[in-house]
């Protein structure tokens, strides 16, 4: 029977004991533990989400790098198309005008060489012509000193004019 | 966290540990039926002769009694014990001295005289004499015994390795905050999370955090008392779990926390049961039974479990003594063994259950509707 009977002393420090138990560990041990332990969950939790939005971010800045990378590419190409089309066409230009100024200059150069032919010639015929009545002049001069020699040549003349 | 690998251990260790106790087993049986005749031998030299034949024979019911009950010094061997204060509340006034003074040289319980009245310690309950020195049976009735006895004192240093444990993980909590457990910390933290996810909050609900301290602590205090009880030597070898006064306080703290905390749905549920008006008075008395037999039950089951376990472990050990020789202890350190690793899995399953039916009780106070 005894070991069924509470006494009434151990009732009461058992009482006693863990009420004073219960208070000192929820104030020391189960609050802070407890605190710490939700919030680690909580933090790792956190964590964890926090890894799955980058890593969506992730993905999606990696997807918008290529397709900025293809329209960069795209661009690219379209930029180098144009810059070829001018290029050409600057040539072509370039081309036409150093042909047309050509032959503006060799229009020029020919008229120029016409008229300094037609000057020279002009000239020419001048100093020619000149000379000529010179030539002539001191011919007829020497030749007219006698008179015999103008004579024959008056006949020679003469025979000319028979002949035509 | 899932604890069902405890209950599954492999078919093979199980038949392993069968077949040696079946080995055994006629020994046993062998046993008691010379355990029999050694009582009988004992009973008669007992009523024959006084208390020196007493001491003489080996009396295993006295001793396991003895054991697993309380004491107001704590024995440790042969005749020495460690004294533990007395404190009687006596219609007088309140008495306070050594268990020293009640014990002689022998260890036989002598008469001493207190400051108000002579005390003598008669198996473990402090009498009053008179002049005459015969027990006064009107006086020691009245007196009230506070002494710090052995379950006291196992109860004390119990507490103060909770404390211990616990506000030292709670400061390495406070040093590593954030930080993965490490040490003591990460054998309490498991526990702590599996108490908080598989007892607490199945059964209680979204408001489990109120109870947690409580849930906690009576699981520890369960758990941690079990334990120590099955260290043979001091500072264990008291069997509080084992007491009905301690399990009796527990469940009273259960009782009174489930109904403080039930709510109107709880109470309709035991004072306005569905059932028809004629037998709502056969309703409240089984409702209000149902109500004090729960705690009760917790009380019986934790008492009943804990001491069943210190009788047999105490029993086996007496087989040495009942058979008087050495040859009968392999076979008794084999099964003490074996009921020692049970134990263990008792004590924290004892705990568990405790704490588990705790929380179910408060669960069904605070539930939210009922039916």
């Amino acid at each position: 029977m005894d070991l069924v009977t509470p006494s009434i002393g151990l009732v009461f420090w058992t009482a006693l004991s863990f009420l004073i138990l219960l208070v000192l560990l929820k104030r020391l041990a189960w609050k802070p533990m407890l605190g710490a332990i939700h919030e680690r969950e909580r933090s790792i939790e956190e964590a964890l989400n926090k890894a799955d939005l980058a890593r969506e971010e992730m993905a999606r800045l990696s997807s918008e790098n290529e397709t900025l990378l293809k329209q960069a590419r795209v661009e690219r190409d379209e930029i180098l198309k144009e810059a070829k089309e001018i290029k050409d066409q600057i040539i072509a230009e370039a081309k036409n005008a150093a042909q047309e100024e050509g032959n503006k200059m060799i229009e020029k150069a020919k008229v120029e060489i016409n008229n300094q032919k037609v000057a020279a010639l002009r000239e020419v015929k001048n100093q020619v012509a000149s000379l000529s009545l010179n030539i002539a002049e001191k011919v007829l001069r020497k030749q007219f000193n006698d008179k015999q020699k103008q004579d024959a040549l008056v006949s020679d003349l003469l025979n000319d004019v028979k002949l035509n | 966290m899932d604890f069902s690998h405890f209950l599954n251990f492999k078919n093979s260790s199980i038949k392993a540990v069968f077949a040696f106790f079946l080995i055994f087993l006629s020994f046993n049986s062998f046993a008691r039926q010379e355990n029999e005749s050694v009582q009988d031998v004992v009973k008669d030299e007992v009523t024959q002769d006084s208390h020196q034949a007493k001491e003489e024979k080996f009396d295993p019911t006295v001793i396991i009694l003895e054991h697993i009950g309380d004491a107001h010094s704590w024995h440790l061997w042969g005749h020495t014990s460690i004294p533990l204060p007395v404190i009687l509340y006596t219609p007088s006034g309140l008495e306070l001295f050594s268990s020293a003074n009640l014990l002689n040289e022998h260890h036989e319980a002598i008469p001493f005289k207190g400051k108000y009245y002579t005390y003598l310690n008669e198996e473990e309950h402090i009498v009053v004499l008179d002049s005459n020195g015969k027990v006064d049976e009107t006086v020691s009735s009245k007196i009230i015994d506070f002494s710090i006895t052995k379950n006291v004192a196992a109860l004390f240093i119990s507490v103060i390795v909770i404390l211990v444990i616990f506000s030292s993980v709670a400061g390495s909590y406070k040093k590593r905050v954030g930080k993965a457990p490490k040490g003591l910390q990460s054998w309490v933290e498991p526990i702590v999370v599996f108490v908080r996810d598989d007892i607490a909050r199945p059964n209680i609900g979204y408001k489990f955090e109120r109870f947690m301290p409580l849930l906690l602590t009576v699981f520890f205090f369960i758990w941690i008392n079990n334990m120590m009880g099955l260290i043979p030597i001091f500072p264990g070898s008291a069997n509080v779990t084992g007491n009905i006064a301690v399990t009796m306080v527990l469940s009273f703290i259960v009782l009174v926390i489930v109904n403080v905390n039930g709510n109107k749905y709880y109470w309709s549920h035991i004072f306005k049961p569905d059932v028809p008006f004629w037998l709502l008075p056969i309703m409240w008395i089984v409702e209000i039974i149902g109500v004090f037999s729960k705690p009760f039950a917790l009380m019986i089951r934790l008492f009943a479990n804990i001491t069943a376990g210190h009788i047999i472990v105490l029993s086996l050990i007496s087989l040495i003594f009942i058979f008087k020789t050495l040859a009968i202890a392999p076979v008794s350190i084999a099964f003490v063994l074996f009921m020692d690793v049970l134990e263990l899995l008792v004590a924290f399953l004892q705990a568990f259950i405790f704490t588990m039916l705790t929380a179910l009780f408060i669960g069904t106070a605070v539930e939210e509707h009922h039916h």
